[in-house]
Parts: C-alpha cells; structure tokens; sequence
C-alpha cells in the first residue's frame, strides 16, 4: 500500500511532496494530540488530523510518518507548506470528517 | 566524521519561550548531526523526539533556555536549562495526563501531558531538576551501543 493508492476514495488533495506518492504506507494513527503522536504513531504510518500550524511539520519529520492528511477541508498557511516542502514532509488534505478518512483508510489497508 | 573517533561533537542553541515557529530547530541539526555520523536511525528518531519535546516545554513553559548537545563515541547527552517559573512538583508534572498548558495552548494540540513522559522513555537516563522562580534543567542520555 502506498500513498497513491489512497488518493482517490479519500478525496486527497496533495499539497507538498507529490514525488512521495510511492512510498510505503504501514499503518494510520488519528490524534489531534502533538505529544501523542510523538508517543504512539509508528514510522511510516499517515497521521489523520485537524490541526494545521507548524509544529505538525516537524512532529511528521521527528517520527518517519509516511505522509500527514488534514482532515474536514483544513488548509495549511503557507509557512507549513512552506517547512513541508523544506522537511520533504508529504501534508495533504481531505473533504472528509476524521472519522470518514480514517473508515476508508482502514478498510483500504485491511485489504 | 567517525563515530569511533574519541572526540566529542558538541553543539548549542538559544531557545526563547513563546516562539512555536522555531520548535524543532534544535532537534533537526542534532538529527541531521547524527544522521551524517551514522548513527542507528532508532536511536537518531529518540533523541530528536526527546529534544522536540523538551524545546516545545521551553517554549510553552519558560521564558528562554539553552540547549547544549554532546555526542561521544558511546552515547549522546542534551541537556535544556531554562529561564522560567520552574516545577514545584516534578513527581506530578511527570505524570501521563498531567498538564498545566493554558487553553490556547491546548487548541495547538500540546498539553497533553504526555511530553515529559516521552523524554524519558526515549532515553536511557532522564534527570530533572527544578527550582521554583528560577527555572529546570532537564538532562538525557541516550547509549549508542
Ligand atoms: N520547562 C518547564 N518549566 C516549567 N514547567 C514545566 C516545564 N516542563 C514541564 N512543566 C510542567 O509540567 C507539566 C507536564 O509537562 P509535559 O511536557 O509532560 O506535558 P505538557 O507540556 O503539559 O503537554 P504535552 O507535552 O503533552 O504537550 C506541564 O504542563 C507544566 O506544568
Ligand atoms: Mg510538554
């Protein structure tokens, strides 16, 4: 499963890093919580949030993520694309409440 | 440069409380150091958790500290003494949940209560020390085996 694989039955709009598209995805972990990602995610894993400031850049880099998808039609400042782009961070974004990305996502990589 | 070489890498930053954007400075240059010295990236991804969190604490916590990095042939030590209202009692502060982060601070998603605990799993010795109106010092070691 790869970043690619997700982007049509979750409606992603990719906003840095569109040459990750390949990479390997392991998993997903859903927290709006910057701490508790730093403590439960898991390295290549798609972090599902609604929080869009700057820290989320670095907390993605700090820990491997596959990629960031920022949930209920969220839009990053221009600074976060900015130290994305900077990170080779992969930050999309999604129509879709929390809970629906991550119903699809897991359904995706149940499969 | 050579890890087994015996010379100690050191490195230092000026962290000012209140300032998010610069969160993770520190903690970049020291991974990119240990990336270019070729270092585990397990134990690369636990220093650099453990200094992110100790720079976000400054940040939120306290009024400005330095941070100073030493990097040996067999183990990594970061040490954050900061200028700020300081710990009255570590014991609680180091408890999961716990967390005196103000609202806006909590709409950042930080204030968990979680950072503290995370440095401390993420290194092999954790040492904190804190007097009250004066400020912290947090130390870490992590062992390169
Ligand atoms: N450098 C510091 N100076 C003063 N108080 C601190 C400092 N670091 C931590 N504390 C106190 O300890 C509490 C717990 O810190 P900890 O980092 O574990 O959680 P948090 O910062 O509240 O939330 P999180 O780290 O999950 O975002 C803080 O809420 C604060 O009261
Ligand atoms: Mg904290």
């Amino acid at each position: 499963m790869n970043l690619q694989d997700l982007i049509k039955d979750l409606s992603l709009e990719i906003v840095t890093c569109e040459e990750s598209m390949n990479n390997e995805v392991t998993g997903a972990y859903v927290s709006d919580l910057l701490s508790d990602v730093m403590a439960n995610s898991n390295v290549g894993n798609i972090w599902i949030t609604l929080q869009t400031h700057l820290n989320i850049i670095a907390v993605a880099d700090m820990k491997g993520l596959a990629g960031i998808i920022i949930v209920g039609n969220r839009k990053p400042a221009e600074d976060v694309i900015e130290k994305a782009r900077a990170e080779k961070v992969t930050v999309m974004t999604t129509p879709l409440p929390a809970f629906e990305a991550a119903g699809k996502l897991y359904q995706l990589l149940d499969r | 440069m050579p890890l087994n070489s015996d010379k100690t890498i050191e490195g230092s930053f000026q962290l000012v409380g209140g300032n998010f954007a610069t969160a993770g400075e520190a903690s970049g240059e020291l991974k990119r150091t240990l990336t270019d010295l070729g270092v585990a990236e397990e134990i690369i991804r636990r220093a650099a958790i453990a200094t992110f969190e100790a720079e976000i604490n400054v940040i939120i916590y306290a009024a400005a500290a330095r941070l100073l990095y030493f990097i040996g042939p067999s183990s990594i030590r970061i040490r954050i003494e900061d200028m700020g209202p300081g710990i009255e009692n570590i014991e609680q502060a180091m408890q999961e949940g716990y967390s005196t982060a103000p609202e806006w601070v909590r709409e950042m998603g930080w204030g968990a209560g979680m950072g503290l605990p995370n440095m401390k799993k993420n290194s092999d010795e954790f040492n904190i020390e804190s007097v009250v109106g004066e400020g912290t010092t947090v130390e870490m070691v992590l062992n390169i085996p």
